[in-house]
């Protein structure tokens, strides 16, 4: 039974790493913007030659 | 009309929408580049980004640019590279680059957040730009010694977004940092009620009997007790916070027994774990405050982009410009002072009560006062803060200090400083005063039955918290926090926003509706436009609109507003004149052409009608054509809406800043004309709402402009109407789009359904209280069985609660 106090602290070694990850991830402010990201990763990064822009 | 149409093509009409801003081609259609554009302004947009090979922005499928602001003009901005304004504009600077994070209000679909996004392929001196879009601000970082702040400002401008800067931004800023530290609370105290939950599950099992075990299982409650320590203290600590701030005030608030029950769990917790006699609450105590975080969150999460709090400062500008020595300069209102020479442009807000130095001007009060018709000031007049000048730019003398001015003295009234939100008369507060007394009652007469029957000190305790424990007030204030929160959120889905929830309670119960005028029931921009004479011919529609446009009066414009089909003339009108308050007149090939007042083209007649409508005479080559008869529209989802909410049994009543016009419509709709009220300054409409109140009546005030903010703010519930959301309206409860206004007794409906929806939800907790109590009274409340009963209310709750309010809102909105 020895076994669990070592895997006791692993368990919470692992579930503390998460907890900073997500304190770490309010603290640089990925949750004051929960919408433009969404629209963002859409767009595309090339710049298109001044010619080709028909409307859709 | 259109039979008269000379032109060869046919009469069938062709749909001409602008390249860049997708509005029809009103006035004009000018070609450009094998695009149709429909105004200077966009095809400026077109060309800056066609030059920086920007056209992708108008392949996204919901492209719509803006057309620039007309009222821009040369210098606007100068101001903001004044040394004492620029640093409390700026989010950050070490001298060679710098940020800023400016409002766009203008702001409204994914490819404005493109170009916004590429102003560094615009300017060198920009490096990079990202938007927020949920509260409509673009970040820029810049270098200043590449450009200007002002250049910045004017480069947004002329892409079509005018970034906002009011004095609001000069004199308070708000780092609104509560939302992260709140998620911070949430993820501990989650966090800490997972883990606590799993190393109690021995525990739930009664393992752990051998002496080996034994050494785990203090482990297991050490660690119980270190995970709960940040929860209770960081977590909760807002509860207490505000318990304690009610107890000093002398009065209860809902957290108080919140705060109580959580103290008590705790302390008998760590009373069992250190003297060894039982497992503890933990588990519980973590998980309830999880939830409660969780409704608080929900509840408290309102429109990021929609701002319920502004006052004047939001209106004013931050900089006014000064004539000093004859050279005009920028000075910030804020250093505004008796005795300095003011320009005020055409569409701007004059800052401070002033003396008009220019020989003539034309105020618009419409912002202040409701009067919907510019009125006529000449040198030597006193102009108030708050108006605006329409027309060429004018001098004045300025005669008080902003702060002073007449406009700004309104928000020294008590009505501003008086705190709306009463938390202790939600129903959840209410109710919860019963429930904390009753609750105490039961566990005092546990403790001594207990004591009586069995003499034994520890069970007695044992019961006694263990009452405390299920009959923990927090279910309760999960019913409301969840069910507010939903009704926010499908209030905002009806597109009504509201300011937080406890206007949702004041809404469900007003019986009275007090309505403004101007720019609530009646629509700003337009106006029904009536020709009375002769028909005119096509060549005449076009002389008559070709005039108007070089007007600058409201009634001009409405005039050029109501003629849509006709083209302008690119033919040009000689002699042009137009006399202020008068009329304007010119030249048309040999004709002469006036519009006007009836003096104006040489008439006398004055006809009773007059009070309701507005008129502008035509007059070609001397002989009269008739009139324009001009008169507010009315919105056309008013009467549907007063009628409804008449049936509803609301007392209604129409406060309006203007004179008296439509009466006889108006009082159909209202009742009597004795419910009409007409000449209403701001403070008598804020004292009118005072006199309901007294009578013991609780109001609804549907206003739009800053002469209803005093009432808007006295009323139980001020609502604002607006026609763009986004847009600026006054400090309110509410804010509903104009077209809405039809659905305001629907709203109203699904505010007191929301309150039913509590009431069911209350009953439901109290259900599941009685079950839990009759195993804490009888000494039966196991660790398993409270852990069970805990998140299994607390989710039966949030499922009810959003369920309930959900159904509500989709029978009370069908139409």
């Amino acid at each position: 039974m020895s076994a669990l106090f070592i895997l006791i602290g692993f368990s919470l070694l692992a579930a503390l790493g998460f907890l900073i990850a997500f304190v770490w991830s309010v603290r640089v402010g990925q949750y004051d913007d929960d919408y433009t990201p969404s629209v963002r990763i859409l767009f595309d990064d090339t710049t298109p030659d001044s010619k080709a822009a028909p409307k859709a | 009309m259109k039979e008269s149409t000379l032109a060869p093509e046919p009469v069938v009409q062709e749909i001409h929408t602008c390249y860049h801003c997708g509005e029809p081609c009103r006035d004009e259609i000018l070609p450009h580049d094998s695009h149709e554009f429909c105004c200077e302004g966009c095809k400026l947009v077109y060309d800056v980004l066609k030059e920086n090979d920007l056209c992708q922005y108008y392949a996204f499928d919901d492209a719509k640019g803006n057309s620039p602001e007309s009222t821009y003009y040369q210098g606007k901005f100068d101001y903001l590279d004044l040394p004492d304004v620029q640093p409390k504009l700026l989010e950050f600077t070490d001298g060679r680059q710098s940020r800023i994070n400016w409002l766009v209000p203008k702001m409204h679909c994914s490819s404005c957040i493109w170009l916004l996004e590429k102003l560094d392929h615009l300017h060198p001196g920009v490096s990079g730009s990202v938007v927020n879009f949920p509260e409509k601000k673009v970040r820029v970082s810049f270098y200043p010694d590449k450009i200007k702040l002002s250049e910045l400002a004017e480069l947004l401008t002329k892409i079509g977004y005018e970034p906002y800067i009011s004095l609001n931004d000069v004199e308070g800023k708000a780092g609104n940092k509560w939302n992260r530290t709140r998620l911070y609370k949430m993820g501990i105290a989650g966090f800490s009620f997972a883990n606590i939950m799993m190393l109690s599950l021995p525990e739930y099992f009664h393992l752990g009997q051998t002496s080996e075990d034994q050494n785990l299982r203090v482990l297991f409650s050490a660690l119980n007790v270190v995970l709960a320590l940040p929860v209770f203290f960081y977590s909760a600590s807002d509860f207490f916070v505000s318990a304690w701030k009610a107890l000093r005030g002398r009065y209860l608030n809902i957290d108080a027994p919140i705060s109580l029950a959580l103290w008590s769990v705790f302390l008998t917790s760590l009373y069992q774990i250190l003297s060894e006699t039982g497992p503890g609450y933990l588990d519980s105590l973590t998980g309830s405050i999880f939830f409660l975080l969780i409704g608080r969150y929900f509840q408290d999460r309102t429109y990021a982009s929609i701002s319920f709090d502004r006052d004047y400062k939001s209106y004013f500008p931050v900089a006014v410009a000064v004539l000093k020595e004859g050279v005009e300069t920028r000075l910030p209102i804020t250093d505004l002072r008796p005795g300095d020479h003011m320009i005020v442009r055409n569409r701007e807000l004059i800052p401070a009560d002033a003396v008009l130095v220019s020989p003539q001007a034309m105020i618009d009060y419409s912002f202040v006062s409701g009067e919907a018709e510019p009125v006529e000031r000449r040198k030597g007049d006193t102009i108030y803060a708050g108006g605006r000048q329409s027309g060429t730019a004018v001098e004045m003398e300025v005669l008080r200090r902003v702060s002073q001015s007449y406009l700004t003295q309104l928000w020294n009234n008590d009505a501003f400083t008086r705190k709306k939100e009463d938390e202790n008369q939600t129903l959840a507060a209410r109710f919860n005063r019963y429930f904390s007394s009753i609750v105490l009652v039961i566990a005092t007469l546990t403790f001594t039955y207990w004591m009586y029957t069995e003499e034994s000190f520890a069970l007695a305790f044992t019961s006694f918290t263990a009452v405390l424990i299920v009959a923990c007030p927090c279910a309760l204030t999960l019913s409301a926090t969840f069910t507010n929160g939903n009704m926010l959120s499908l209030f905002g889905k009806y597109r009504f926003y509201l300011k937080n929830a406890f206007a949702i309670e004041r809404l469900a119960k007003i019986d009275t509706v007090v309505f403004d005028k101007t720019g609530t029931i009646t629509l700003a921009s337009e106006a029904e436009v009536t020709f009375e004479g002769e028909p005119l011919s096509a060549d005449e529609q076009v002389m008559i609109k070709t005039l108007a446009a070089q007007s600058s009066h409201p009634l001009s414009r409405l005039l050029v507003q109501c003629l849509p089909e006709v083209t302008l003339s690119r033919r040009v009108l000689s002699d042009f004149e137009e006399i202020e308050g008068a009329g304007t007149r010119a030249l048309w090939g040999r004709y002469q052409v006036q519009l006007g007042s009836a003096r104006w083209v040489g008439i006398d007649t004055f006809d009773g009608d007059s009070h309701n409508a507005s008129r502008v005479y035509v007059s070609v080559d001397g002989l009269v054509r008739g009139f324009f008869s001009i008169r507010s529209k009315y919105r056309p989802e008013l009467a549907q809406s007063v009628v409804s909410l008449r049936e509803d049994g609301y007392n209604l009543y129409l406060l309006s800043g203007d004179k008296p016009t439509d009466q006889s419509y108006l009082s159909t709709l209202f009742g009597s004309t004795s419910r009409l009220f007409f000449r209403q300054h701001p403070d008598e409409k804020l004292a009118f709402i005072q006199k309901m109140q007294k009578d013991g009546k609780r109001v609804l005030m549907v206003g739009d402009g800053l002469n209803d903010a005093g009432a808007l703010r006295q009323s139980e519930v001020g609502l604002a109407v607006s026609d763009d959301v986004n847009n600026f309206s006054p400090a309110c409860d509410a804010i509903i789009e104009g077209e809405r206004l039809a659905d305001l007794p629907r709203y109203i409906r699904m505010a007191r359904a929301g309150q039913r929806v509590i009431k069911l939800s209350f009953a439901l907790s109290l259900v599941y209280n009685i079950i839990g109590l009759t195993f804490a009274v009888t000494g039966n409340l196991t660790p398993v069985l409270a852990a069970i009963l805990m998140p299994v209310s607390s989710i039966i709750i949030v499922l009810f609660t959003t369920g309930a309010t959900n159904l509500a809102a989709r029978k009370c909105m069908k139409k």
